[in-house]
Formats: structure tokens, C-alpha cells, sequence
């Protein structure tokens, strides 16, 4: 029976990836454009060479940290769509390091990242009292803070941290002490980065399922009121899922501007917050699939970025597709769920 | 009255349209206990759709139809995901708000920057002439003169007529409604689907009159937000809603006047005002602020108010209901 349900919620998934497949595929030909050249110039744009297999690396950092700290503000039952804003506070705060503090690398960059951390900690527990103190539901009091932030960064790059003669575009290159290294000149990423995420990622895993912490979490998430009344202090650890997405989303954004961008610009998240979004509601919460799925998705958003220059295609086909798989995938599991009860009571 | 004032304020109920629209589809849809938490991506959609059927056809009513059915069809999909399939409402919401604006900016590509057809300014004979109240109120375009039907008709629906009280019901206690006989998965099909194509409706106003046209990022985007942020904000209640969509765009006009007039103060920041605004109006009626401001005034003075400063949601918003 078990691996019956099993296989019934596999073979879901692969309908509803299938399905979301063919429909961006109409799209494709509705607008007159050959879905298989699509495909090849995705994969090619990711995996045909080891620059481009780093590219996707370079997508994969930030957006799985984002990822993995939603994994644990949604086990609290909390819609944490600030962590947008938490990868641009993570940002900002690791170019004020870059811009400002003229030491070694070994110094500056250590410092640049626990600086992120801090920023996004602030923005995410910002929202996490906008809503235990003042009752402000975390989708708008994240929609606010993501705003403010990205209005901040605007104001930092045209004028604060303007530099002299810039274009206004971005704070201009940081200097080269504050530069995250590239592993090798062929495969163009960070290791100690990708080391850093899969150590989150067991961290993490350990923590939600084996500590009480995590059982207070899930407790907190499932029914807060009740969770309350068995003493659980459940704003403490509403709290606590806040300030943990924001320190990672804070390294995803220190990621995007110490070696990324080399600089400090407008949407410097580029919408990987709201990417990660979509992961978590895919995988259900499911932590342990999260580095996967990510990787997948990595590989389309940075194979995509090529549609335009290759096929003058604006590359939000990607989001169209993964937004796409995501609905189906829900309302194949709400299709599922009412076939078994029918198949119950009839 | 100077120009200068009758111009502003004039301009307040022009910019503010699209928002009141929009919210009052979305209070519509709320008070039957649903949220359609896709505004700022169903807007969008509706916007672009919109502005591409009547580039397209050259027939703006035809450009206005496709829309307000964009966003009937995405509140479709909510309530039926809500209601036969057993999902999350918040969650499909807001992946339809990722994917619609995602599917406009694929749909718009190449359609952007064109120049297409407006919705035309239209005086209304006799109402507009009356002076300063005919300034500011009657001499714009049908979609503002609806806007105002709109809201005085949802106002009369919910508080004066007996389908009216059967509508809130369904949003506060769905279960004494279905007792009385009320069919309320069938009216939260409704309702939800009305207030979608009104939402879409505003995204018609933004692209063919407000903000005419098509542009990758969309310049409405944010305003889905706030149009969700002004319901809770008015309380679920028109009048309310009304007040809250002028008070944002009352906003914006005079963060414009500030960046015109040079005063050094540096122009990027003004973006923050209305994000400022929603937190601010968010704190006040969440946090009890208003119930406490309420208990200082006079009993008499009370009761006459409670129903109008109300700050709770519709009871059952959100819940499903399971006959």
C-alpha cells in the first residue's frame, strides 16, 4: 500500500513536470519559435564548458542558502517573502565592509560576510516584529521591507556610495582585496562557498529533525495557538526561523556582490528569494531535496540567460516554466488527495 | 480654489482608480472568505493583455473584455484549487502572482514601447460643469466615472441588500449561512471570479489610460500589494477602501510636487513613502491602536463608528468550508 502511494505521488510529478514542459513548449510555438532550439541553447548555456558548468554554481550558491533558510521560517508556518529584502540588506551591508575597510583579504572578506549576516538578520527579524509585536502578517510586512530595501539600494548607488564620475548604475568595482577568489581561471567559482552551503544544508537538516528546536518549530507551524498552551514560546521561535533565514539569505547576498556583481547594484537578489519560494513550496518542506531541485533550477535560470543574445528570447521563459511546474504540481497533489477520498467513500 | 489645487486633486482620484478597482474587487472576494492573494501578478497580466488585444484588434473594449476574463480566469484557478482540490490559497495565490507576472513580461517582449490605443477623456455633460466639485470629480474618463458606481454599489450590496447579507455571511460564518440555505462554496465561486475580473479591470486602467502602454519591468508593479494592503487597511468595508486608495495616491501626487520642486531632498528616497504608508497603516489597524482610539470617544459616538472602524477580517477568511 505504502509504495503504491508512493509511486501514485511520483508518477504526479512526473505528469505535472511533463505537462508544464508541454504547455511552455506551446508557448514557444504560439510566439513561433522552435522549443527544441530552446532546450539546446539552455543546455548549452550551462553545461558546455567548465565556465559555463561554474555559472551555474555561481546561481546555485545564494539561491540554495535563500532556500534553506525558507525551508525553516515555512516549518513555522511563516511566509518569510521578505527574504528578497534580507539578500539585499546581506548586500548592502557586505559592500559598506568592501568600500570602506581597506585591510587584507583575509580581514576584509571574513568581515564583509559576517556583516551580511548581520543586515539580513536585521531586515528578517524586522518583519518578525512587525508581526509578533504589531500584528502585521509577514507577507505584507516582507512586501514593505523588500521594497524599502531595493528603494535603499537605489539610493546608496545614485547617490551615498556613488562614485565620484559613476554612471550611477552601481558603487562602481570594489576593490580587489574584497573580491571573493575564483577557484581556478577554467572553473570560474568559490569553493569554500559550495562547502559552506553543504554544511548549512547538514547543519540544518540535523537541527529540524533531530533537536527540540526543530520538533518546537514544526510544532509552531502545524498549530501555534496549541503549541502555545504546551509551552512551547512560540514567538521566541518564530523569532529564531526569522533570524535564521535572514543570516543565510545575508551570505546569498554578500555572495551576489563580493562575486557575482564585484559590486553593489539595483535588484542585486536578481528574484532568487522568490525562486527559493517556489523550491520550498515544491519539495514541501522537504529539506533534504532542496540542494537538488536548486541545482535544476539553477541550471535552467543560468542556462536562459542566454535565450536573448542567442535567440533575441526575453529569458523569463525560465520563471514561466518553474512557476508553471510549481501550480501543477500543487493542483496534481489536490487532484491526487480527491481521487483517494472518492475512491474512500464510493 | 486655485488651478494648482484642483489639478492635484483632480490628479489624486485619476491615479488613485486602478487602486480602487482593484481593491474593491479584492474586498469583494475577501468578504465571501477567499483570498486571491495574486494582485500584483494578475494585474500585471491583465495590463499587458489589455494593451496587446487592442494594439492588436484596435478595439479597446475588446482589449478591456480580454482582460477583466485574465483576471476572472486566475481567480478561477484560486478558488478552484481552494475548493475541490484542498490547497493552500495563499500558497496557489502566490505562485500565480510570480508566474502571471513572469508570463506577461514573456507574452509583452515584443510588444513593448509601443504606442497603442487609450482609453479617451470623456467630461461628463452638465456634472462636469459644476464648478471645483466637477473639476476634481467629473472631468476624467469612464473608468473613474466607474469607480465610483462601483464603490457606492458595493457599499449598497453589502449593507443594504438581503444577497448582500447572504454575501457576508459566507465570509463570517459559513456555516449558520449554509444552514439558512445558502450555497456557500457556490457564491465563493462568484464572487471570487467577479472580483478577479474587476482586478483585471485595473490592470486594463493602468495600461490604456494611467500608465499607457507595455514595459519590461511593468510600471505598475508593487501596487498589486498595496491594493491588497488598503483592504485590510479599509477594513473590508467600500467606503473605507475608498478612502485608503486616495490616501495612497494622495501620496504619490505630492511626492511628484516635492520631486519637482528641488528642494535637495534626494529623490530616490521619495520611493519609500508609499511602502512607509502601508507599514504605518498596517501598524494602526493590526495592532489594536484603533480599537484603543475608538474606546476613548463618547458610547453614542461608538456604536455609530464600530461598524465603519472595524478592523477584524471577515471571520472565515481564508478557512475552508466543507458542507
Amino acid at each position: 500500500m505504502k509504495t503504491r502511494v508512493v509511486l501514485i505521488q511520483l508518477l504526479a510529478v512526473i505528469a505535472s513536470i511533463i505537462l508544464s514542459l508541454s504547455i511552455s513548449a506551446l508557448l514557444l510555438v504560439g510566439i513561433g519559435r522552435n522549443p527544441i532550439e530552446v532546450v539546446q541553447v539552455i543546455w548549452d548555456g550551462s553545461f558546455s564548458d567548465l565556465s559555463r558548468l561554474a555559472g551555474v554554481f555561481n546561481f546555485w550558491i545564494p539561491f540554495t542558502l535563500a532556500s534553506l533558510g525558507l525551508v525553516v521560517t515555512f516549518r513555522a508556518g511563516l511566509w518569510n517573502i521578505g527574504v528578497e529584502g534580507q539578500m539585499m540588506f546581506g548586500a548592502i551591508f557586505a559592500s559598506g565592509v568592501a568600500l570602506f575597510v581597506d585591510a587584507p583579504s583575509i580581514v576584509t572578506i571574513p568581515l564583509a560576510f559576517i556583516s551580511a549576516m548581520f543586515g539580513g538578520l536585521l531586515w528578517a527579524v524586522g518583519v518578525g516584529l512587525l508581526k509578533t509585536r504589531l500584528g502585521v502578517h509577514e507577507i505584507f510586512g516582507g512586501v514593505a521591507l523588500n521594497a524599502l530595501a531595493n528603494v535603499f539600494t537605489n539610493f546608496l548607488v545614485s547617490n551615498l556610495w556613488s562614485p565620484a564620475g559613476g554612471n550611477a548604475l552601481d558603487t562602481g568595482p570594489f576593490p580587489p582585496h574584497a573580491l571573493l577568489p575564483e577557484f581556478s581561471s577554467t572553473f570560474t567559482t568559490n569553493l569554500t562557498l559550495i562547502l559552506l552551503v553543504l554544511l548549512s544544508f547538514i547543519v540544518l537538516t540535523v537541527a529540524l529533525w533531530g533537536s527540540r528546536w526543530g520538533l518546537e518549530l514544526k510544532a509552531t507551524g502545524k498549530n501555534a495557538r496549541s503549541a502555545l498552551l504546551l509551552g512551547v514560546p512560540t514567538e521566541r521561535i518564530s523569532l529564531s526561523a526569522f533570524a535564521i533565514c535572514g543570516i543565510l539569505a545575508g551570505i546569498a547576498g554578500a555572495y551576489r556582490v563580493l562575486f557575482t556583481f564585484d559590486t553593489l547594484r539595483p535588484l542585486v537578489s536578481g528574484g532568487i528569494g522568490f525562486l527559493a519560494i517556489l523550491v520550498v513550496l515544491l519539495v514541501n518542506h522537504q529539506v533534504i531535496l532542496i540542494p537538488f531541485i536548486t541545482f535544476i533550477f539553477a541550471a535552467v535560470m543560468f542556462g536562459s540567460t542566454r535565450l536573448k543574445i542567442r535567440m533575441q528570447l526575453d529569458s523569463s521563459l525560465a520563471e514561466v516554466l518553474q512557476g508553471l511546474l510549481v501550480l501543477l504540481v500543487m493542483l496534481s497533489s489536490g487532484l491526487r488527495k480527491r481521487i483517494e477520498s472518492m475512491r474512500q467513500t464510493g | 480654489m486655485n488651478d494648482e489645487l484642483l489639478n492635484l486633486l483632480a490628479g489624486v482620484v485619476r491615479n488613485a482608480t486602478p487602486l480602487v478597482i482593484a481593491s474593491m474587487g479584492e474586498t469583494i472576494t475577501e468578504r465571501a472568505g477567499v483570498v486571491n492573494l495574486s494582485l500584483d501578478g494578475s494585474i500585471i497580466l491583465a495590463a499587458m493583455t489589455a494593451f496587446v488585444v487592442s494594439f492588436l484588434t484596435q478595439n479597446l473594449a475588446l482589449g478591456i473584455l480580454c482582460a477583466m476574463l485574465v483576471g476572472g480566469l486566475v481567480a478561477l484557478i484560486i478558488v478552484v484549487a481552494d475548493i475541490e482540490l484542498k490547497q493552500d490559497q495563499v500558497a496557489v495565490g502566490f505562485v500565480l502572482t510570480l508566474l502571471c507576472a513572469s508570463l506577461a513580461q514573456f507574452w509583452g517582449q515584443d510588444f513593448a514601447r509601443e504606442a497603442g490605443l487609450v482609453i479617451p477623456h470623456f467630461p461628463v455633460p452638465f456634472l462636469g460643469s459644476i464648478p471645483i466639485v466637477g473639476d476634481i470629480f467629473f472631468d476624467h474618463d469612464p473608468t473613474v466615472y466607474f469607480s465610483y458606481i462601483l464603490v457606492f454599489g458595493t457599499w449598497y450590496w453589502l449593507f443594504r441588500t438581503s444577497p448582500g447579507l447572504a454575501h457576508r455571511a459566507i465570509g463570517e460564518r459559513p456555516e449558520a449561512a449554509f444552514a439558512r440555505g445558502t450555497q456557500v462554496n457556490r457564491m465563493r465561486y462568484v464572487y471570487t471570479v467577479v472580483g478577479g475580473m474587476l482586478v483585471g479591470l485595473a490592470g486594463a486602467a493602468y495600461s490604456l489610460n494611467l500608465k499607457p502602454g507595455w514595459s519590461t519591468p511593468p510600471n505598475m508593479r508593487g501596487d498589486g500589494w498595496i491594493a491588497l494592503a488598503i483592504v485590510i487597511f479599509g477594513g473590508w468595508h467600500p467606503m473605507r477602501v475608498l478612502i485608503g486608495a486616495y490616501l495612497f495616491a494622495g501620496l504619490r501626487s505630492m511626492s511628484s510636487i516635492i520631486q519637482r520642486s528641488d528642494t535637495g531632498f534626494p529623490v530616490t528616497l521619495l520611493n519609500a513613502l508609499p511602502w512607509l504608508l502601508m507599514l504605518a497603516t498596517l501598524i494602526t489597524v493590526s495592532s489594536g491602536l484603533l480599537e484603543r482610539l475608538l474606546n476613548i470617544l463618547p458610547r453614542s459616538i461608538q456604536q455609530s463608528l464600530r461598524p465603519f472602524l472595524r478592523s477584524d477580517s471577515p471571520a472565515a477568511l481564508g478557512r475552508r468550508f466543507d458542507p
